[in-house]
């Protein structure tokens, strides 16, 4: 069950010392080969990104040419101004800055509470072992598994039984209790592989169990937190079907709304809005991939239990 | 009896020797199980209400005539005998098999490959595995948005190609109606064929060196080494990529509906799809809670081996470490 989180801890993904690299030539026809299959699975991998940005950055004077590959000829970002500011969803035009407010304020609150009561769980189940909590765990996990369509509608009525459905709060508990299989796992497996003895001569100093998480633990979990941090904000940011049912027309998030401009629009499709607006959407996520490298890596090794 | 599992609680302090002296600990107990049980409440309401509660409630909801609102009736099967009688929800489950198998194949075979010539110790290898994941870190929504982009018939690559002078090349799979779905589980391929490398690249460098350096002065051939050595030690990894590629099978949604939204027609449904339009498009709640819960039966029948097969493991490793 947990091999995904155990590369985790161990550090292992990806990050390994260099082997001893033995001298030979480098230039013989299979390292041709290794190399050939590499640059051309990297163009395939980097076709859409040159072809999103690309078309971004033409007019649709050039786009209805149908050269997609082409370079745009007169580069202006027009386009961008407008899918941020003035692109329509339906009879709106705000742009799609509306959703991506909605998505920050949905974000910052869902990733807090998520990594909060996560570290908490991991902690709890870490140290302070108890036999139900271990079958809770289970469950919890088990339920990292199921397609979230089974739980939609029973949640649906439950949020709107309370008066949270559509809400912000709502879709921020909806985010924290999804995202807690995953949290969970990460903090428990990252507080046992802490040495057992720090958390016996906190106790022995009289430590209590808010005192020694909050002042002990938490401070020692930095690592994991960044961890968790990358994986929750990429997670939330980039989920769809959670934003469109409960996030009610208010805060509909950035993907929701960048679905609506693009497939929901009448009249004359302008590509290079969409395309604009399709970076935009995706620009916090990679921008978090590009910097953070590694840990994002060790952040999806475990973080792909939900997938 | 909570007393008893109070003191289990302890013996782990305890059984080191330095177990806080006799009165003390009794005065603290009970409010450390307070505590304990404070902080466990998040945990044990989301299993009980979101996690257990939903799933039964949407068991018993699937057992009734619902619309809109839930009713109180018992219909038995008959919303699954509806179910498995709508044209809808059988191309959808047919389009899952089809992506599944198209999806699974080639994202297993393109990430295998990439880990394994990742890991001949070339040059810029950073790099590369830098590009290989970024799709990983987008939206699937933004996936199908470019993908839809990229294979519009009239201004995508058909029409690039057909302006470089292939006159004659026609890709218009994305409007064809039994080909539409092969464009999807390729614009899926895309996101998640670096997310199997990294999984499987991670599982070889996990791989002895001793295995290489025997296989050399045996004179056996790399590609013979991957297949029959290195592929069964790093099986596990295998199997972990396998599920978590068969879980988004079971789940995909996003990508179907930015890409596509189903059609042409509903040449790419899915049923992941199929249970939302019937929540909240279509009011029939009883219908897509029969949906629901096939979908649920096929994920737990993919993973359940799976769990057991690990927890089996685990527990070998642990008796053999003791």
């Amino acid at each position: 069950m947990n091999a995904p989180a155990s590369d985790v801890t161990a550090g292992v993904a990806v990050a390994r010392p260099a082997r001893v690299r033995p001298r030979r030539p480098w230039l013989t026809p299979a390292r041709l080969g290794v190399y050939g299959f590499l640059l051309i699975s990297a163009a395939f991998f980097l076709l859409p990104l040159y072809v999103m940005i690309a078309t971004s950055l033409k007019t649709m004077d050039q786009i209805r040419l149908g050269a997609i590959f082409s370079l745009p000829s007169q580069p202006a970002l027009d386009a961008w101004v407008q899918a941020w500011s003035s692109a329509c969803t339906g009879l709106e035009c705000r742009g799609i800055q509306v959703g991506f407010w909605n998505s920050v304020r949905i974000v910052v609150p869902s990733t807090v509470l998520s990594i909060l009561v996560g570290a908490l769980n991991g902690y709890a189940l870490a140290y302070w072992r108890s036999r139900w909590a271990g079958w809770l765990f289970a469950v919890l996990i088990l339920g990292a598994f199921i397609p979230y369509q089974v739980f939609l509608y029973p949640m649906v009525r439950g949020l709107a039984f309370f008066g949270l459905f559509g809400s912000l709060t709502g879709i921020v508990l909806v985010h924290t209790v999804f995202g807690m299989p995953v949290m969970t796992l990460l903090f428990r497996n990252y507080y046992a592989s802490l040495p057992q003895e720090l958390f016996k001569a906190a106790r022995i100093d009289g430590g209590g169990f808010w005192r020694i998480f909050f002042q002990l633990m938490l401070p020692m979990s930095t690592p994991i937190l960044i961890v968790a941090v990358i994986l929750q904000v990429t997670n939330i940011w980039n989920d769809f079907i959670l934003g469109l049912v409960f996030a009610g027309r208010e805060n509909q998030p950035m993907t929701v709304q960048l679905n609506n401009v693009i497939n929901s629009t009448t009249g004359e499709r302008l590509y290079n809005v969409n395309m604009a607006a399709t970076i935009l959407t995706s620009l916090v996520p990679l921008l978090i991939y590009l910097v953070s490298g590694r840990w994002f890596v060790r952040g999806i090794a475990a973080g792909a239990v939900k997938g | 009896m909570t007393w008893s599992r109070h003191c289990r609680a302890q013996s782990r302090v305890d059984s080191a020797g330095v177990g806080p002296i006799k009165g003390k600990r009794r005065q603290r107990g009970p409010r450390f199980r307070w505590a304990l049980h404070l902080a466990l409440l998040p945990m044990a309401l989301t299993v009980l209400f979101c996690y257990i509660g939903t799933v039964l409630w949407s068991v018993r909801i699937s057992t009734t005539t619902s619309r809109t609102f839930p009713a109180s009736d018992f219909v038995g099967l008959a919303q699954y005998v509806r179910l498995f009688n709508s044209e809808r929800w059988l191309v959808s489950m047919q389009n899952m098999v089809l992506f599944g198998a198209v999806f699974m194949t080639l994202t297993l075979v393109i990430g295998f490959l990439l880990a394994v010539f990742i890991d001949q110790k070339v040059r810029g290898e950073s790099v590369l595995r830098t590009i290989f994941l970024y799709p990983y870190a987008m939206s699937f929504v933004a996936t199908g948005l470019i993908w839809q982009w990229t294979l519009n018939p009239e201004l995508g690559l058909q029409s690039a190609l057909r302006r470089m002078g292939l006159s004659g090349f026609t890709f218009d799979w994305i409007v064809t109606q039994d080909k539409v779905i092969y464009t999807v589980a390729f614009a899926a391929v895309w996101q998640m064929a670096g997310l199997v490398m990294a999984v499987l690249l991670a599982g070889l460098r996990g791989v002895d060196d001793e295995i290489w350096k025997a296989a050399r002065i045996d004179g056996i051939p790399a590609w013979r080494v991957y297949v029959s050595i290195v592929l069964p030690v790093i099986a596990p990894s295998v199997a972990t990529a396998l599920v978590l590629l068969f879980l988004s099978v079971v789940k995909v949604y996003d990508v179907v509906v930015a890409m596509t939204g189903g059609g042409p027609g509903t040449a790419s449904e899915v049923p992941a799809k199929f249970i939302i339009d019937y929540l909240f498009g279509r009011a029939n709640v009883g219908l897509a809670s029969a949906a629901s819960t096939v979908l649920l039966l096929t994920a737990v029948a993919a993973v359940a081996p799976w769990m057991y097969a690990r927890s089996r493991s685990e527990r070998r490793a642990q008796l053999g470490a003791a």
